[in-house]
Formats: C-alpha cells, sequence, structure tokens
C-alpha cells in the first residue's frame, strides 16, 4: 500500500470517532484534526511501527485575520522509513488561544512552539519552558500576527539611552 | 622615512602636541571588530594578505572593548542586539571613533522591519557611514583613511580623560 493511503487508513482505524479532513497538494499529504486531539494523534504517528513519523521538522502557526477560527496550527513531521513528509493542521481560536503542546511526543518540538508563541501569541499548554524565542522578554506584543503593524509600535522596544 | 632623514640633519624636531599627537594616533588605530552579520566577513576579508589593513597600522583587531579605538558596527542591528553594541561601546576609552559598516547599520537598509533599528545613529555618534551592502574592503579601507584623516585634524586637548563607566555585572540568566 502507497504510505499516503496507509496513513489515512492507519489513522481511521485507530480512531474511529475522530473527525479527520485529508487533502492533497503536489503530492504532499495534509490531514487536518481537531486540536484536542493532537498529542495523541502525534504520539501514534511517532510510536507505530509502520508509520515511524521520527522527526518533527517545524511548528508553526497562520494567521487568517477575520477567519471564526482564527489561527490554524501547522506541524510538518517526516518520517525517514518511509521518506514521507505529512502536514497536520488544527484550529485554535483567538477565544481559546490555546493548544496542547506536543513535546511530550517529540523534544524538538519545544524551541518551535517557543517561536509560534512569541510570533502569534498562541499558548502551548504544558509546554515546559514556554518563553518568548527571539523577542524580548518585556515585549508585549505579538509581531506576526496581522493585525501588528510592520514597523512595529514605537517605543514597545527600547533603545540605549543617547549620551 | 621622512622622521628618521629628519633626526640625521638637525637631531630634533620641532612641532606642535597636536600635531605629533594626532599622527601617532592615527597611524595606530585598533579596531573593535563589532561583526553582527554578513558585513563582518567583508571586514575580516580586509584584515587578509590581500586588502592588508596593517597596511595603515590598524591589524590589531582587539576582542576587548577596552584596548580600542575605533568600533567598527558591522551587521544589522535589532533592537535586541542595540543595548550589546551601547554596552560595548561604553566600555571603549576615549578617545573613540564608529564607522557604521553597511547599508543596514547607516541605515536599517532593507529591513525596513518592528525589529530592526533603522540607523545606528539612534543611539551612537557616528563618525562614517559607509555604503555598500555589503562594502568592499576597499570601501572599508577608505573608511578607515578618512576616519584617519578626521583623527589628525583633530586636537589633543579635546579629549579628556574620562574614567570609564562601573557597569553592573550581570548574570545571562
Amino acid at each position: 500500500m502507497d504510505i499516503k493511503d496507509l496513513v489515512v487508513v492507519k489513522l481511521k482505524e485507530k480512531f474511529p470517532k475522530y473527525n479527520f479532513e485529508t487533502s492533497e497538494f503536489r503530492n504532499e499529504l495534509t490531514v487536518k484534526l481537531d486540536k484536542k486531539n493532537i498529542v495523541k494523534v502525534c504520539k501514534f504517528l511517532k510510536e507505530n511501527e509502520e508509520l515511524d513519523f521520527r522527526l518533527c521538522e517545524d511548528v508553526t502557526a497562520i494567521d487568517w485575520a477575520k477567519r471564526t477560527d482564527r489561527f490554524t496550527v501547522v506541524y510538518h513531521i517526516f518520517s525517514l522509513k518511509n521518506n514521507f513528509r505529512l502536514r497536520l493542521k488544527a484550529d485554535v481560536d483567538e477565544s481559546d488561544c490555546s493548544i496542547e503542546t506536543v513535546t511530550s511526543v517529540w523534544k524538538s518540538a519545544n524551541w518551535a512552539e517557543r517561536e509560534a508563541y512569541d510570533m502569534y501569541g498562541i499558548k502551548f499548554k504544558g509546554h515546559p519552558d514556554l518563553r518568548r524565542m527571539y523577542m524580548p522578554e518585556e515585549f508585549e506584543y505579538h509581531p506576526l500576527r496581522k493585525d501588528f503593524p510592520l514597523m512595529g509600535i514605537p517605543g514597545s522596544l527600547p533603545l540605549p539611552k543617547k549620551n | 622615512m621622512g622622521l628618521e632623514a629628519k633626526l640625521k640633519n638637525d637631531g630634533f624636531l620641532a612641532t606642535t602636541v597636536d600635531a605629533l599627537v594626532g599622527w601617532s594616533r592615527k597611524n595606530s588605530v585598533w579596531p573593535m571588530p563589532m561583526g553582527i552579520s554578513c558585513c563582518a566577513i567583508e571586514m575580516m576579508a580586509s584584515g587578509d594578505p590581500k586588502y592588508d589593513i596593517a597596511r595603515f597600522g590598524s591589524e590589531v583587531m582587539r576582542f576587548t572593548p577596552r584596548q580600542c579605538d575605533l568600533m567598527i558596527v558591522a551587521g544589522t542591528v535589532t533592537y535586541k542586539m542595540s543595548h550589546v553594541v551601547k554596552k560595548i561601546y561604553d566600555q571603549m576609552p576615549d578617545p573613540k571613533w564608529v564607522i557604521a559598516m553597511g547599508a543596514c547599520t547607516s541605515s536599517g537598509g532593507m529591513y525596513r522591519s518592528y525589529s530592526v533599528v533603522q540607523g545606528i545613529d539612534q543611539f551612537l555618534p557616528v563618525d562614517i557611514y559607509l555604503a555598500g551592502c555589503p562594502p568592499r574592503p576597499e570601501n572599508l579601507l577608505n573608511a578607515l583613511i578618512q576616519i584617519q584623516d578626521k583623527i589628525k585634524r583633530s586636537k589633543a586637548r579635546e579629549f579628556q580623560d574620562i574614567p570609564l563607566p562601573e557597569l553592573p555585572v550581570l548574570q545571562n540568566n
């Protein structure tokens, strides 16, 4: 069986009650799922011997600005065994701007989640060290949100005094 | 050399303190290589045998600011980095000069963005703005020569013996 079909079949077999939306673009498979299932599904994808998605390449987010579910958290995971890259997506709304962390599954998600938190303000529940990745600790905004101005907010980042 | 020839004839020379101090300062500018990004590669190239910054007496790149006269800020200065640059500048003893090397350092360059300082002259006194992205080593040497001209013209008495500020010791946590 082709690995693309295998992923979908295995997921539906293991989690018959969960809602998976699959789509394909340029030979790449995307699976969209509910945000409350993310850790269970990731754990299964990693620990299943046939699928074996050992590598978490990136965790990032998309800001849709005016959509009801404002953010989409995107996971890129890779199976060395099958030489196959899978994209997982989960919608997060601004009213409850949080999602479970997948650091318990892949340790490499640690910094990627910190970056997504820094840039979009999505809280990763249960993250061991959820500090800002790039911006200074005392910075109050999230720069990659669509409502953040390109040149920043004057005075939000202090400069040293000129003497 | 001119100096030895002069001494051979007369055994002494008459000059002003300003001229003598200026002359010696000009030919021993020790740079602080504040290499932050790609401009630093061109700064390193200017130290190699092909361009050879040693011809102008500036080969001693010191990695401690307390022994430097000239800070070459080479690279994109972000708001987060600006505090580090300023702290290093403050530790340099007077007299001191600053070259803003490259487009990013001089004006923010192509990074018209929330995180990049749009020109380091917002927090440092800059002597030379050096164009280029990144500038060629020749261009950096040209800036150094212009700094030397400026040093030569300066008066020794313009610089007081200003003590270096005591900086708080901070642990990085």
